[in-house]
């Protein structure tokens, strides 16, 4: 049986490698035809001008007046530079702060979602319209509804009888405000987390309640290691967007006040087009890949101790 | 006996669920009350008079809707010619990514060759690198060019792929079977007519969330058109509703008018949302999934 099994695929493998042979041949050249957009744009606006990144960065240039070799001046004068540190503290607050509380918000509004609830379908889609709008003017919008005095979110917090912070307009609450404005774009988590969480197989849910299992056991001994692969997900783009963050700073507090928002992608802008200090600005460009490179691989690192992939139980 | 505390149980078992549920509703209804609160309250204040943004206590619902506030606007400032510009943006952009994507995503996904692995990995390590290392370059490129102030610096680097929606589009080829690939193949048809007879047509709703994230994207675009634009003929929509403050009586206090100028910049990507919602959700929990 075993050798009939064996001669009938061999040789069935030896017609497919006949006719094929051509053909897979034809194939690579065609993948790498077809990929060519990506190779040529890979080329000429990404690994060009990561190379000339790298050189501006160890120049002193306005774009006006020729640059001037400086070597690490500018990576002394960050170091030196009590701005650059600033930037550096606040997107790290404001990273950690958005990408895990629209993780938690996303987890509990999805699980809460997938009790099979009538208009889960309607419901999912209102949660994910926050997500698709966004930009200068869903910022004009937070900017209003945060105004201390006439502002929506205070009107209300005054309806409850709490006296509202004064938001943007104050150097300790304008980063928070920045952050509980990101957490409004949890749909798109929510998403993912939904699906996943549909994903899990009913049977062990039903082999717990037989063992007697209690919502809280199932909870952290399947549904959330099951989940882990989602929040990997969320977690490892979330970071990568959050440290990028540029335009909602721009348009709602401009780095204020002082300069208790200004995110590190709004230093980095002031200082290529408002102060035209290109080569300072390519160093800093250069720190901030350095940062989300070792954040992203940390995390994959990080990951084979706390994600669990089904196919290792 | 032992039949009675089963259906004892079984009743409280379903009656803390009957509870657990009402409870979980009651919770998501006023989660989308909450989420929805900001997009109602920016519609509402573009309909009122000017007084009525600052009285106290708040008014919800302006007395007599004023559609004149989303007039104003383009009195205010050139609106209309913001529109048609970041309009024209948006759909070439379109046009570049699913083209591009596509295609690339077709031969990651349906064809075999040596280093195939390597150049996947290189495409999704670029999804780790920030806009800000070659904002500077790519600038300087675009100027050597003379492209500034022109949409080509917005337009064409969007002909060349981008890693995001080639994984998008990759996944999504995947799950259809390779076995009519094969079929084409033997049927005298080439790669090409694979792709555009056979992949293509049966892709429906990863092209529909491919194109609605395009227009989503490009539409609310600020950083490289607040770099590469700066003539007033030239600006998009985000540009123009940025700096609505420096136009005269747009600014301070004209709160309608922002929110009216906000709504109609945000109107376009909420009705696409809308259409497409059905593909486009689905789309996205599939492929974010299956990293």
């Amino acid at each position: 049986m075993n050798t009939i099994l064996t001669r009938r695929t061999g040789t069935a493998g030896v017609r497919h490698t006949a006719r094929f042979s051509g053909w897979e041949r034809q194939q690579e050249i065609w993948f790498y035809a077809l990929i060519s957009p990506w190779i040529v744009g890979f080329l000429m606006f990404t690994l060009g001008p990561m190379v000339a990144s790298a050189i501006f960065s160890l120049t002193q240039w306005d774009l006006l007046t020729p640059a001037q070799w400086v070597g690490l001046a500018n990576f002394a004068e960050m170091v030196a530079d009590p701005l650059f540190w600033n930037a550096l503290r606040v997107t790290i607050v404001y990273a950690l702060g958005s990408v895990s509380l629209t993780i938690v918000v996303a987890m509990l509004v999805a699980l809460l979602l997938n009790r099979n609830i009538r208009g889960q379908q309607f419901f999912r889609v209102i949660y994910y319209l926050p997500f698709v709008v966004s930009g200068v003017a869903v910022a004009w919008m937070w900017r209003i509804m945060y105004n201390p005095e006439f502002g929506v979110i205070n009107l209300v917090l005054e309806f409850f009888g709490i006296q509202g912070p004064r938001w943007l307009a104050s150097s300790a609450w304008a980063l928070p405000s920045l952050i509980i404005m990101s957490v409004w774009g949890f749909g798109g988590n929510m998403v993912i987390f939904l699906a996943g969480l549909q994903g899990i197989p009913q049977h062990l849910y039903e082999a717990a309640d037989i063992d007697g299992a209690t919502g809280a056991a199932k909870f952290w001994h399947i549904t959330l290691p099951l989940m882990t692969p989602a929040i990997f997900f969320a977690l490892t783009t979330g970071l990568i967007g959050a440290l990028q963050a540029f335009t909602t700073v721009y348009v709602m507090t401009s780095g204020g006040p002082g300069n208790a928002t200004m995110v590190y992608g709004l230093y980095l802008y002031n200082n290529a087009f408002k102060f035209f200090k290109m080569g300072y600005a390519s160093a800093l460009a250069w720190v901030l890949f350095a940062i989300i490179l070792i954040v992203t691989l940390l995390q994959f690192k990080l990951a084979r101790q706390w994600v669990f992939y089904e196919t290792e139980a | 006996m032992a039949h009675n505390t089963v259906t004892v149980r079984a009743g409280s078992i379903a009656r803390a669920r009957l509870v657990g549920d009402l409870i979980a509703y009651l919770l998501i209804l006023l989660g989308a009350i909450i989420v929805t609160l900001p997009l109602v309250w920016m519609v509402t204040t573009a309909l009122k008079q000017n007084y009525e943004v600052f009285l106290f206590p708040p008014r919800w619902l302006p007395e007599t809707p004023m559609w004149s506030n989303f007039a104003y606007v383009f009195d205010l400032m050139p609106f209309g010619r913001f529109m048609l510009n970041t309009a024209i943006i948006t759909q070439l952009n379109i046009i570049g990514d699913l083209l591009s994507c596509s295609i690339v995503a077709f031969a990651f996904a349906r064809l075999k060759a040596r280093g195939k692995n390597f150049m996947f990995l290189l495409v999704l390590s670029t999804m780790m690198l920030p806009f800000q290392v070659t904002m500077i370059p790519q600038f300087v490129l675009f100027r050597q060019l003379n492209w500034i102030d022109t949409f080509l610096p917005l337009v064409v680097p969007h002909f060349f792929a981008n890693a995001y929606q080639v994984f998008l589009m990759r996944q999504f080829f995947l799950t259809i079977p390779k076995d009519l690939d094969e079929a084409a193949i033997i049927d005298g048809s080439n790669v090409l007519g694979v792709y555009w007879r056979i992949i293509m047509p049966l892709s429906g709703p990863i092209i529909v969330t491919v194109v609605i994230f395009s227009f989503l994207y490009h539409w609310n675009d600020f950083l490289a058109p607040l770099i590469y634009l700066n003539s007033e003929q030239n600006k998009t929509l985000a540009l123009g509703l940025a700096s609505i403050l420096a136009y005269p009586a747009g600014g301070q206090g004209r709160w309608e008018i922002l929110m009216a100028a906000s709504t109609i910049a945000l109107a376009p990507c909420i009705v696409l949302f809308f259409i497409g919602q059905k593909f486009f959700v689905q789309g996205i929990a599939l492929t974010g999934l299956k990293g």
